[in-house]
């Protein structure tokens, strides 16, 4: 069986006087499709904001292959391993597809100023490396033919494969898509899933936020439900499917 | 003690001037998130034109609060002329672009109005016609002038005045209202274009009143007078709070007390000479009544600007404003 | 029929050699547009430098004289007779140049947090206080010589020729404004260079993702603290190398020489020719120091011929045109005039959202 890569313990918070999280507890094994799921409100991007160092945990803490992760900065939860994309896809949006990707490289490369001036041998290797890398990702990606168009100007459907490239780039064990189907019709939603499930036996490991619950139980390993903020069951799909919490949550009061 | 209660009284006519340009920031901040750098220009010309108002009118025998009164009245409408000038031809305009565009032609008309200035009234020192009487009143210790009392007088009138036009008319409601959220405003049928542009100009009126004031206090005028006066009373805006109208009149009064106390007591407080830890090594400068002051009144400009970073980089919402949301 | 590659490298060589006579051309025209023209090579590093933060980090930095100021005085304190300190040129002017760049952290810190126009207010506060301090420093103890500034600046001197003075070199008379215009166009080509490179680089890249969204630059790892402090580093690092230059070519220097109004024209170079576009801001910078004195050499005697009098003094005429270069650029061409293109996308979305 493999290790557990990621463990939250009780991870609480608040906003003001709402109560967004409370007691989340969860673990995530390494190799598997995680999924997120809850009805609106229910705390899921909260959740998905602390464990991705965006927001600090007022309470509990979370471990990363086994360093203790919470309350870190995004760029440091970055650099241990974890990489996400966003609900509202945040592209750089005047930069080619490219250079996004080329961007995402900048964490596990090490120019700086001095090397970009003198550009000695080092240097230009790096560059012509991050290059590489990027068209590399583009292709995996599937959309290599539009490296060279602005992030603005590409279908919706290819902005949200840029940007699994550029969270690709910075090398994550851990990778956390917000809603990755959002806006997406059958085709393309299909196209994704063989894209996570390519993911995954790369040896990656995914956590993911999805309404589409065809997605999630049909791509997921494992699930957990949230509501009002609780963790409410985490299970197989099938067995979550059939809980009646679960089944209360969604169809309301 | 005496200095104390003298700082006091300079600092709070101060303050209220202050506070009255302070005014025109928050107001058209607080509607459409602008940082009118040109407002201290208006002031000045406020100044400007009621000085050659007043210097033609000197010689005559009006009295003198009459001829004052022929300054404000020459200067408030054009001044507030000048303020929809610079809301209709530079800032609508750019209604929509991104955040740092209005503010560069702010700069930009900032200095022109400058360079207008100058070619209108040289670039020389003009100096105020003394027209009204110097009466001076000590009370306590502290002497001060009818003047001061006019202005603080003046100001706060002002102030009342603009505190019933903002909460009890229809105007008032309909600037606050779209200062909440314009688009809503809209579409309660305020006529949001028509709102900003009043803001503009009853920001300029009061700007105009407080040149003047600013004029007769100090006895001078320059056509750069606007540019350090304008960042003051910014730095008191954002004091209080920018966007919050009684912020910017409580920013302005604190201002006015910080700079002139400061001013006052910051010679005293960084001469090393009254410290015993440095009193020895610096035996020959201290002995017989002498003095080795670090920082001097000379700092008082300083004031402004430390209150001013103090602000944003701690609390930028000021001291009465609401947590301001990142609108990034 | 020329190829491509013969064409490029006969141009450049052509630009060189009339960049290499133009100060004999300007000689007979008077010494003066000699030193315009250093100064506006000055002005050519300064855009450069502010470029880099505003254009390239998408900070607004309206404290940026500060950091001239400081690498100027660095320079005067260290070579006159202020102190009676005498070090080369070429120890002086690294020195110069760290120094600014450790203001340019110090007063960038404080602004990391804080969005658009908060930023451009606390970095003008900032530059003010720099200058009040510069203006004030000469009690108790005289460091800065206060109002007076700091005069009797060596002049710079490589292998023992000194550029203050007048030489004969093959048959060329070169005074030393001409020495001080090889040196400053040398100096020019370097610091082209050097931005061309980071705009080219992983930090460059770096700092346009900051620029564009500074929460995505975070969640893929970039530490947006510390680059968007070199961002400010490197532009005051370039501004306390002018400031070095200015000095010793000066020889004399007050806080005068650096206050708000020099920030602003800074500015107003790098706007007008394009906020990120390094060629841009260098057209910007050589038209904004050129026009206004090509303008005062035409708009005098025109003046004083039709009206008698100077109604209009070519200061005036100078100041007008970076207030208008402002307002206008921002009205109708608010990417520059050769925009670098992302920034003409960005601002072009903003124009179709309206």
């Amino acid at each position: 069986m493999s290790g557990l890569l990621l463990e939250a313990h009780d991870i609480g918070k608040r906003f003001g006087g709402v109560r967004a999280l409370h007691q989340v507890s969860l673990t995530i094994a390494e190799g598997e499709i995680y999924g997120l799921i809850g009805p609106n409100g229910a705390g899921k991007t909260t959740l998905f904001n602390v464990l991705t160092g965006l927001y600090g945990a007022d309470g509990g803490n979370f471990t990363f292959c086994g360093t203790v992760l919470d309350n870190s900065a995004p760029h440091l939860v970055a650099r241990a391993g974890i990489a996400r994309t966003f609900q509202n896809i945040r592209l750089f949006a005047n930069m080619t597809a490219l250079e996004n990707v080329m961007v995402g490289r900048h964490l596990r490369t090490h120019a700086g100023v001095i090397g970009a001036v003198l550009r000695g041998a080092g240097t230009r290797a790096e560059e012509v490396a991050i290059e590489r890398r990027a068209v590399e990702l583009l292709h995996y990606v599937g959309i290599a033919d539009r490296a060279n168009d602005l992030a603005r100007q590409l279908p919706y459907g290819d902005q949200r494969r840029l940007e699994i490239a550029r969270a690709l780039a910075t090398d994550p064990k851990l990778l956390a898509l917000d809603e990755p189907a959002a806006g997406m019709n059958a085709t393309e939603t299909t196209e994704l899933r063989t894209l996570i499930e390519g993911l995954r036996a790369d040896g990656l490991t995914v956590l993911l936020i999805e309404h589409d619950v065809k997605l999630v139980m049909g791509l997921c390993d494992r699930v957990a439900v949230l509501d009002y903020g609780e963790k409410i069951a985490e299970d197989v799909p099938e067995k979550v499917q059939r809980d009646p919490k679960v089944i209360e949550a969604y169809l309301g009061a | 003690m005496d200095t104390f209660l003298q700082q006091v009284v300079n600092g709070l006519t101060l303050g209220s001037l202050y506070a009255v340009v302070a005014l025109g920031y928050t107001m058209v901040y607080g509607i459409i998130q602008l940082i009118n750098f040109a407002h201290g220009e208006v002031v000045m010309f406020g100044a400007m034109i009621s000085l050659s108002v007043i210097s033609a009118a000197a010689g005559s025998n009006l009295p003198p609060l009459a001829i004052v009164l022929a300054g404000i009245l020459v200067a408030i409408p054009a001044c507030m002329g000048l303020g929809y000038f610079l809301e209709r031809i530079a800032y609508r305009p750019l209604r929509r672009a991104p955040r740092l565009a209005p503010l560069i032609t702010a700069i930009g008309m900032s200095i022109v109005l400058q360079q207008l200035a100058m070619m209108i009234w040289s670039r020389n020192i003009l100096a105020f016609p003394q027209i009204l009487p110097m009466v001076v009143y000590e009370v306590a210790g502290a002497s001060i002038s009818a003047l001061q009392i006019a202005i603080i007088g003046v100001c706060l009138a002002m102030m009342g005045g603009l505190a019933v036009l903002i909460y009890r008319t229809r105007l008032g409601s309909a600037m606050r209202a779209t200062a909440e959220n314009p688009e809503i405003a809209r579409l309660m049928g305020v006529d949001v274009d028509r709102v900003i542009a009043a803001t503009f100009i009853i920001g300029a009126g009061l700007a105009a009143v407080a040149g003047l004031m600013v004029g007769i206090y100090y006895g001078l005028a320059h056509y750069t007078m606007g540019a350090t006066l304008g960042m003051k009373a910014f730095s008191a805006a954002v004091l209080g709070g920018i966007g919050n109208i009684p912020g910017a009149m409580v920013g302005g009064l604190l201002l006015g007390l910080v700079e002139a106390l400061g001013a006052g007591y910051i010679g005293d407080l960084t001469d090393l000479c009254h410290y015993k830890i440095f009193a020895s090594a610096l035996e020959e400068r201290c002995s017989g009544g002498g003095y080795f002051v670090l920082f001097g009144s000379n700092y008082q400009d300083v004031f402004a600007f430390v209150v001013l970073i103090l602000v944003l980089v701690f609390r930028p919402s000021g001291l009465l404003g609401e947590r301001v949301a990142d609108r990034a | 029929m020329i190829r491509r590659r013969t064409r490029l490298v006969i141009g450049v060589t052509l630009v060189a050699l009339a960049l290499l006579a133009l100060p004999f051309a300007l000689s007979a025209a008077g010494t003066a547009w000699v030193r315009i023209t250093n100064l506006a090579i000055l002005f050519v590093f300064l855009s450069l430098g502010l470029n880099i933060v505003v254009g390239f980090a998408g900070l607004l930095d309206l404290g940026y004289v500060a950091f001239y100021g400081v690498g100027a005085y660095v320079y005067a304190l260290l070579a006159s007779p202020h102190f009676g300190l005498h070090l080369p040129f070429w120890v002086i002017l690294p020195i110069g140049a760290s120094v600014a760049a450790i203001f340019g952290v110090l007063l960038g810190a404080p602004t990391l947090k804080l969005r658009g126009d908060y930023l451009a207010i606390v970095t003008l506060g900032f530059g003010e206080i720099v200058r009040i301090f510069l203006n004030n420093l000469s009690r108790p103890i005289n460091i800065t010589n206060g109002p007076q500034g700091i005069a009797q600046i060596d002049p710079v001197s490589i292998g023992g020729v000194s550029f203050g003075d007048t030489d004969v070199l093959l048959g060329l008379t070169v005074s030393g404004p001409m020495k001080h215009y090889y040196l400053l166009l040398l100096l020019l080509l370097l610091v082209i260079v050097v931005n061309l490179r980071l705009q080219n680089s992983r930090i460059g890249r770096a700092w346009e993702a900051i620029r564009e969204d500074e929460i995505a630059a975070r969640a893929i790892g970039i530490d947006t603290t510390r680059v968007k402090l070199l961002a400010f580093a490197m532009g005051a690092t370039f501004g306390g190398i002018a400031g070095g230059m200015f000095s010793s070519i000066q020889g004399f220097i007050s806080p005068e020489s650096f206050v708000l109004t020099e920030s602003v024209m800074i500015l107003a170079m790098v706007v007008l020719g394009g906020m990120g576009n390094i060629w841009g801001v260098v057209v910007g910078a050589l038209l904004l120091s050129f026009v206004p004195e090509m303008l005062r050499y035409t708009v005098v005697p025109v003046q004083l011929a039709l009206f008698g009098k100077l109604l209009v003094e070519p200061e005036v005429i100078r100041m007008l045109l970076f207030g208008m270069a402002l307002v206008l650029m921002m009205r109708f061409r608010p990417a520059g005039l050769w925009p670098s293109s992302a920034r003409q996308r960005e601002f072009s979305i903003e124009k179709m959202k309206s």
